[in-house]
């Protein structure tokens, strides 16, 4: 798993185009679990972040099971307990 | 309300604010904000309030002020070195402003006084370093319709949210504690000292901002940023059925403390 470059699909599969955070994310895999997306990001703690799939937040429980499709807005949203 | 020659002297840079003027200084004066957490973010939040002219601030803080907490909590000078934190904090606010009413509370706030606390003032600002006391601070402003700011740091980042009741919470958000040995704690982590200064003063505009009632709060948006590369996000979020407080199926009907590991330096040397 890996992330390309604009344009260059040399697998010959579809593209994914998604948006994580504000910016556009190119992937060559086409069926992706929020899982798999958080590992590619090298999210190490999934623990410490909230997921929202097009504006709605997807259940921590599920982040296995659930599909990213071409063309979705990911935020992901991490804790901050500091404040002292 | 008549204003003095000194209050319009004082105040005439948010009076000749279309925005502001008379009236909104005067709603200002008339504001009640309770500041939980008299460090990083409750410092500059608590400074930047007292100087508007904060009719009522409350802080709440059961610690003494310890050599580390100077790099940041500018609130705290040298001299404070084991002074309440709270004490500390008012005579830096009444030095600023003598028109303000200051309340201490030299306590932390658990499941069993935070009602209490919050009840007489009008507006809550989370300055709290501990998971558990952010999501007790978002419960009891849920159960008790009390609007608040959510502010949290980490290294170089930080976020904030506005919570008004009947609009997304901070568990809408981010549901429930993360598990004790996923977070980093203080010492491990680090805060650059800006980073806190950065954040409170955000959390003192939204303050004024709700007493003025001008403008957009951060309400159902999540402000990230990334003080490292200062970048600024808002992310949208909105109101979750999912959430365990105020979603359709809400589990969590009362108030609880939660558990974590302490992040104290201190015990660590």
């Amino acid at each position: 798993m890996t992330l390309v470059g604009c344009g260059n699909d040399t697998k010959g599969g579809k593209e994914v185009k998604i948006v994580v955070n504000g910016k556009e994310q190119v992937l060559e895999q086409e069926k992706l679990t929020v899982t798999e997306l958080l590992e590619i990001n090298k999210v190490d703690m999934p623990d410490m972040v909230s997921v929202q799939l097009n504006g709605e937040f997807a259940k921590r429980e599920e982040f296995a099971r659930t599909q990213i499709n071409d063309g979705d807005e990911i935020d992901f949203l991490y804790f901050m307990g500091g404040g002292k | 309300m008549k204003f003095t020659d000194e209050q319009l002297e004082r105040y005439s840079r948010h009076i000749i604010l279309q925005n502001v003027g008379v009236t909104g200084q005067e709603k200002i004066m008339n504001g009640k904000v309770l500041i939980i957490g008299a460090g990083g973010l409750g410092a500059p939040a608590a400074l930047y309030l007292a100087a508007a002219g904060v009719g009522t601030i409350g802080i709440v803080d059961g610690d003494v002020v310890d050599r580390t907490n100077l790099q940041r909590q500018v609130i705290h000078f040298t001299p404070d070195l084991n002074k309440p934190k709270v004490e500390s904090a008012k005579e830096k606010m009444e030095a600023i402003n003598p028109d303000v009413k200051v309340v201490t509370y030299k306590e932390l706030v658990f499941a069993n006084n935070i009602e209490g606390i919050i009840k007489d003032y009008d507006f809550i600002v989370d300055g709290t370093d501990n998971f558990p006391a952010k999501f007790l601070i978002n419960d009891a402003c849920v159960f008790n319709k009390k609007p608040f700011s959510h502010g949290g740091i980490l290294r170089f980042d930080g976020q904030t949210m506005t919570y008004v009741p009947g609009e997304a919470c901070y568990r809408c958000v981010f549901n429930s504690p993360p598990p004790k040995d996923a977070v980093p704690t203080c010492s491990q982590a680090g805060v650059l000292g800006a980073i806190a200064g950065m954040l409170g003063t955000i959390q003192a505009a939204e303050v004024l901002k709700f007493f003025i009632g001008e403008g957009e709060l951060l309400t159902n948006r999540l402000l990230v940023f990334d003080a490292l590369n200062m970048t600024f996000r808002t992310a949208p979020v909105k109101k979750n059925p999912n959430c365990p407080i105020c979603g359709d199926n809400p589990t969590v009907t009362e108030l609880v403390d939660a558990e974590q590991a302490m992040c104290d330096l201190r015990s660590r040397m």
